[in-house]
């Protein structure tokens, strides 16, 4: 008995404040010991953050863009990102961040677009402007949008593309689309490999060997090429609603093989399980049982592969538009945004078309961590 | 449509004539017959957009996918393998953190956007261009030595954009078992009877932590088969990638669905060998 205490007395050891009596710890449900554990991975608690930020920034697209992301502008193509300063050429301090008007200029030589700073208009940054209308999820009309400067100055955080338009804003507004197709595309999944995996685990028999060897055969075919395959199969002529829709169903289409394993494998293991004889006996009908008691136990894992499913669906979706074959113009996601780079000679000349690789990376590797971190917490076996 | 497209006017005798001539009149079930019971006489069908069989296109780019596809498996396994085994005897140090930190971003970054830093890094700051798989003057010359040694000298930037991702995953998964199997009794037994360290460590550890480094060699071949599409157009190589792209945007049937029929069959090559290798290395697993 000291021994068990001592082992959940070194396990909890961050929540130390709270844990005074140890009976504290028998009777916690699952989910707090879960949570406890969580806790301890520091790295997962930040890249959780990362991700609930990232996702705020996909609810709130229109205020935190500062210029429409479809507005061509010529005098401001492939404008590098306006340094943002505090100190001006005089050595004056502000308080209020503030950038240069710029001054557009041909280089005689090469023939390229040269900006300067003009050193003679200030434009002092301000929050919460007034900026181009918008509606928010589009039904709810505003105008305020997070940070703004004068016209005509302009600050182009990230820079502009070849149109003129502020890529700041253009991934602000990507973010929505490629953060969400994970989610669709997840929940699509969840539901086939639910059902699919439990029918198989639960079951077994000819029933669980036709499912896997329709899930092996899935698996084995090489993912990129058939997705492309079937990307262009999709009418080109699509609106950008129903292309994203068919996106999502046929990355999810292969996407619930790993989800439907992790349960078959939990239900094989838990069909054997004391409660469930129980249940048997007690006379709850089967859909009883699997709904109320053994879905319930398999929850932890179902979330942290769900959330490791998620950021290969952005991946998926960020190549197949790269490609040209997933979203397409009008609708913007990183995928398509990557689009504009993949010219070896746009992007020596304006680099920071790179951006949204980097958005995307930070992305996938903050979800994956999270995901990580769920699977620790969920194990119960582990240190 | 591509006819009309190109300017000329077509009327519906034109297209009923171009359709028998195709065999596009057939129901779907029937093309699709006619194209399996051609293979079996090495026949793949035409390609509507080139005019020439298919077989006489992709030959040469199958072989040339299946070179970088293994290739690159051969990079992740020299590379994650020593890096792993150091990671984990020296765990927590500088050379840990660098390596954990390397892996981290290769296993984020998706191939084919490291493929475009890769080329922009090579052209902004290197001034080479780091496209295609041969010098211009090898690239119609009949094979040769000195053609291979190009193809070498121009394989190592897709090699190691594509394995940089799976070597991320090895390295890990290669330092948690190895350290698993570090802090087994046997091994305290082996050092207190004063075995040198390097034979310890190779002798026994390492050839348990290996089992997991095979059996995933049958999900990683078949992954980067398909991972070297999209990297291959990125970096405009002459394997089967940039074909299969340009054929499906073409709709050429004939082509894509050969190409997608290779690539199914080198990943089920992958996995076959894989499966064996496995069965060789543990004998745990033939008694099954």
């Amino acid at each position: 008995m000291a021994f068990l205490q001592s082992l959940f007395k070194r396990a909890n050891a961050a929540s130390a404040a709270e844990m005074l009596v140890d009976d504290k710890v028998y009777v916690a449900s699952q989910w707090q010991l879960m949570w406890w554990k969580f806790r301890k991975h520091k790295l997962a608690i930040a890249a959780a953050l990362v991700v609930f930020a990232l996702y705020l920034v996909a609810l709130l697209a229109e205020p935190l863009a500062a210029y429409n992301p479809e507005a061509q502008d010529a005098r401001h193509a492939y404008r590098p990102p306006t340094p943002v300063r505090f100190v001006d050429a005089e050595g004056k301090a502000y308080l209020r961040p503030f950038v240069y008007g710029t001054k557009q200029k041909r280089d005689l030589e090469t023939l390229a677009l040269v900006y300067t700073d003009d050193t003679s208009k200030l434009y002092p940054i301000h929050f919460f402007v007034k900026g181009y209308p918008y509606k928010l999820w589009s039904f709810i009309p505003g105008e305020i949008h997070l940070f703004g400067v004068e016209d005509p100055g302009r600050v182009f955080l990230f820079g502009a593309d070849a149109q003129g338009r502020d890529l700041f804003s253009r991934v602000v507004y990507g973010t929505r689309l490629s953060m969400t197709i994970g989610l669709v595309g997840v929940t699509l999944s969840f539901v086939l490999g639910i059902l699919l995996g439990g029918v198989s685990g639960y079951y077994g028999g000819t029933i669980d060997m036709i499912i896997q060897r329709v899930i092996e055969f899935l698996r084995s075919m090489p993912t990129i090429p058939l997705w492309m395959g079937l990307s262009a199969a999709l009418p080109a002529n699509w609106p950008p609603v129903r292309m994203y829709f068919g996106i999502t169903i046929i990355l999810s289409l292969i996407g619930w093989t790993s989800l439907a394993r992790v349960v078959r494998g939990r239900f094989l293991s838990l069909r054997e399980e004391d409660f469930v004889m129980a249940g048997k006996v007690a006379g709850s009908s089967e859909r009883t049982i699997i709904l109320k008691h053994m879905v319930p136990a398999m929850m932890s894992y179902i979330i942290a592969a769900l959330t490791l499913a998620v950021p290969e669906m952005i991946l998926s979706e960020t190549a197949l538009s790269f490609l040209g074959l997933g979203l397409r113009y009008p609708a913007i996601s990183w995928g398509v945004l990557l689009q504009d780079a993949q010219n070896i000679r746009a992007v020596a000349t304006a680099p920071w078309l790179l951006v949204p690789g980097a958005a995307v990376v930070l992305a996938v590797l903050s979800l994956n961590f999270l995901g990580d971190g769920l699977r620790d917490a969920a194990d119960p076996y582990g240190r | 449509m591509t006819l009309e497209s190109a300017g000329q006017l077509v009327d519906q005798a034109l297209i009923d004539q171009l359709k028998a001539q195709y065999g596009l009149d057939q129901p779907i079930y029937v093309q699709y017959f006619k194209w399996v019971a051609g293979m079996t006489r090495g026949e793949f069908g035409q390609s509507l957009t080139w005019k020439t069989p298919v077989k006489e296109l992709i030959w040469e780019r199958v072989g040339l996918t299946f070179a970088l596809s293994l290739a690159s498996l051969l990079f992740i396994w020299v590379v994650a393998f020593p890096v792993g085994i150091y990671s984990a005897i020296k765990q927590y140090s500088i050379g840990d953190y660098v390596f954990t930190f390397i892996s981290f971003v290769g296993l984020g970054i998706p191939p084919f956007l490291l493929a475009l830093v890769v080329m922009w890094l090579a052209f902004s700051k290197f001034g080479i261009s780091v496209g295609g798989l041969f010098s211009v003057d090898f690239q119609d010359a009949p094979w040769s030595w000195a053609k291979v040694i190009d193809l070498l000298q121009h394989l190592w930037i897709p090699m190691v954009v594509l394995g940089l991702g799976g070597t991320a995953g090895l390295i890990r998964i290669m330092r948690a078992n190895l350290l698993d199997e570090l802090h087994k009794p046997y091994v305290v037994t082996s050092r207190a009877k004063g075995m040198k360290e390097r034979k310890l460590i190779l002798k026994h550890p390492v050839r348990v932590a290996l089992n997991p480094f095979i059996s995933t060699v049958g999900w990683t071949l078949p992954g980067l088969v398909s991972g070297s599409v999209i990297v291959s157009v990125v970096l405009n190589l002459p394997t089967t990638g940039p074909l299969l792209l340009r054929a499906l945007m073409s709709q050429d049937m004939y082509l894509a669905g050969t190409i997608v029929l290779m690539l199914s069959i080198l990943t089920v090559i992958g996995t076959l060998i894989s499966d064996i290798l496995l069965a060789w290395l543990d004998p745990r697993i033939r008694l099954q």
